[in-house]
């Protein structure tokens, strides 16, 4: 049931949706290979989570084709379902209930017999560290043990493909990072994970590709690694405080400068002289030089206008 | 609409037993208004306004006020708890709790949902019907083994009024917009849908419209068979409400369908 060896875990073809009067995804096709962690960037409103939700079939696409492990997600939704894990946006814990009773009625939706249930919520809740909270109600629980709660429910049924959308936004550093160690700790098992998030850094930490999306189309993807060097290069410059003459001299380097209000940002793509240049010619500018990152990537490709 | 019955299964039973898990986890304090309400209807009806209405002359018989109105309050009763529950209730978990929604990333299918939520309220009607007919029972009020026919008629009339309510749940933009179909068709049945007064003495027109209303003949069949009362007429409300019940919840489902997938 679960398709041929050597089958994507996912894989899109032109998949459009167009509701409440806007075409959110316009033709999106992409692959996610068994045991790869990709994730999806984009800015709000790209069309990640309409993409995803298309993929977990709460969504039927406008137009085109979605399969996963080569189950078609319009024919067979709860065959596809049944191979998934989804944490969703927003919190929905059942606020009725407590942790453990959460995860024992999840489990039940997918028809796993009771005591089964009972032994998987049992090492889920170590697994995610809520062991001693089990009789917690939902509402007493703080936003990074919410997350941590989600995620152990989206692996009650032991699903091949993990789908996190935004995992871990709105979360402190600690929470964050405890999400973070944990889906590590599961792309090592094996599980294929499809993420969206605005989080640079989140991508960087835990994806083998990303994909970048906005305006509903795919505009690059690769390893993170790859794509700064590629769209980037290795450093950049940002320096602050300056006059015309520093920023038309940069202007006049090979590289990209772009000023934005009070901040000039130059990447000097393979320019590796750079800082001893500007030691010499602009002792006392203040600037600084760091390395390139997803961030600026993710910044020329989705440009810096606000959406929201 | 063919689709979204073909797409229909036992599963929904799992949504239902998700609504049934938080209602008895909390069963003391949800028992107590089925429990109380009649009694509360008897001592205001039988001690104040029994006392001004003797007789009430119905289906041929004279009865004590008390006597023909106990069956109006379990008609109400299983008007109202269906009715609020695929309402109000229904309208938080799916908009408020998202309770939904996380169900939806597991095997069921909206169709799944939407069908537990019915039965769900719908059966919020039996139980309080049957705790009702209980207390009735102990007052002396129900002819037995008729009165057992209350079970099958809160399970139909459940059904319809959840029905009812689900189709303005599936419409509504805010919570309180549930004012509209409260007093413009839920007040009216239970003023109007012969639960406190024979309709026979309303005019013509009220009664013809009274006879319109699916209450009416929930109210009719409830006290027919909390009294024992026979009619060839039974029949007529029976196909009714079975029809009515049936066809609204297929278009209930529909509706809601058309809402939870954009």
């Amino acid at each position: 049931m679960n398709g041929l060896p050597g089958t994507s875990a996912i894989q899109a073809r032109d998949l459009c949706k167009a509701y409440a009067g806007m075409e959110a995804v316009r033709g999106v096709s992409f692959d996610v290979a068994p045991g790869e962690v990709v994730g999806f960037l984009g800015p709000n409103g790209a069309g990640k989570t309409t993409t995803v939700r298309m993929i977990s079939c709460f969504l039927p696409p406008t137009s085109g084709t979605a399969t996963v492990y080569g189950v078609d997600v319009r024919t067979s939704p709860r065959e596809v379902k049944r191979m998934l894990g989804v944490c969703p946006q927003e919190d929905n814990l059942d606020p009725d209930f407590d942790v453990l009773k959460n995860l024992l009625a999840y489990g039940r939706y997918f028809g796993i017999p009771g005591r089964e249930i009972r032994e998987r919520a049992e090492r889920l809740l170590d697994f995610v560290q809520l062991a001693d909270r089990k009789k917690s109600g939902v509402q007493e629980l703080s936003g990074g043990m919410k997350r941590r709660l989600v995620l152990a429910r989206a692996l009650l049924n032991e699903p091949r493909i993990l789908i996190l959308d935004e995992p871990t936004t709105g979360l402190d550093p600690q929470a964050r990072h405890a999400i973070w160690t944990r889906v590590r700790s599961l792309r090592a098992t094996g599980v294929t994970v499809l993420l969206t998030t605005h989080y640079m850094e989140e991508a960087a930490q835990l994806c083998d590709r990303v994909v970048v999306i906005d305006n509903g189309k795919i505009l690059m993807q690769g390893a993170p690694a790859d794509l700064v060097r590629r769209e980037v290069g290795s450093t950049v410059v940002e320096a602050w405080n300056f006059d015309r003459a520093f920023a038309d001299f940069l202007g006049a380097l090979p590289g990209r400068l772009e000023e934005v209000g009070d901040r000039l940002y130059y990447y000097p793509g393979a320019e590796d002289h750079v800082e001893r240049l500007l030691d010499e010619r602009f002792p006392h500018q203040e600037r600084l030089i760091r390395r390139a990152t997803l961030e600026d990537v993710f910044l020329k490709l989705t440009g810096r206008a606000l959406r929201d | 609409m063919r689709a979204t019955l073909r797409n229909l299964s036992l599963r929904a039973l799992r949504v239902w037993q998700r609504d049934a898990d938080v209602y008895f986890t909390t069963w003391k304090t949800e028992f107590l208004p089925p429990l109380l309400e009649p009694i509360l209807y008897v001592l205001a009806f039988g001690l104040g306004l029994g006392q001004l209405i003797r007789h009430v002359e119905y289906g041929g018989r004279t009865l004590g006020y008390l006597e023909f109105m106990a069956p109006g309050i379990v008609a109400v009763a299983i008007m109202f708890w269906a009715f609020f529950e695929s309402t109000f209730s229904s309208y938080v978990r799916m908009y408020y709790q998202k309770t939904f929604d996380a169900i939806l990333a597991t095997p069921l299918l909206v169709e799944d949902v939407i069908l537990g939520e019915l039965l769900w309220a719908t059966s919020k009607s039996v139980i309080a019907a049957t705790i009702m007919l209980g207390v009735l029972t102990a007052l002396g009020l129900v002819a037995w083994p008729t009165g057992l026919w209350v079970v099958p008629i809160a399970f139909f009339g459940g059904l319809l009024f959840s029905a009812i309510g689900l189709l303005f749940t599936s419409m509504v933009k805010t919570i309180s917009q549930f004012n509209v179909p409260m007093f413009t068709i839920i007040m009216p049945m239970f003023t109007f849908g012969g639960t406190f007064f024979p309709i026979d003495i309303l005019p013509r027109w009220a009664l013809t419209v009274a006879w319109c209303l699916p209450l009416t003949h929930v109210a009719f069949l409830t006290r027919s068979a909390i009294l024992g009362f026979a009619s060839p007429h039974l029949w007529v409300s029976a196909v009714y409400v079975v029809a009515a019940s049936l066809v609204l919840a297929a278009w209930a489902l529909a509706r809601m369908k058309r809402r939870l997938v954009p």
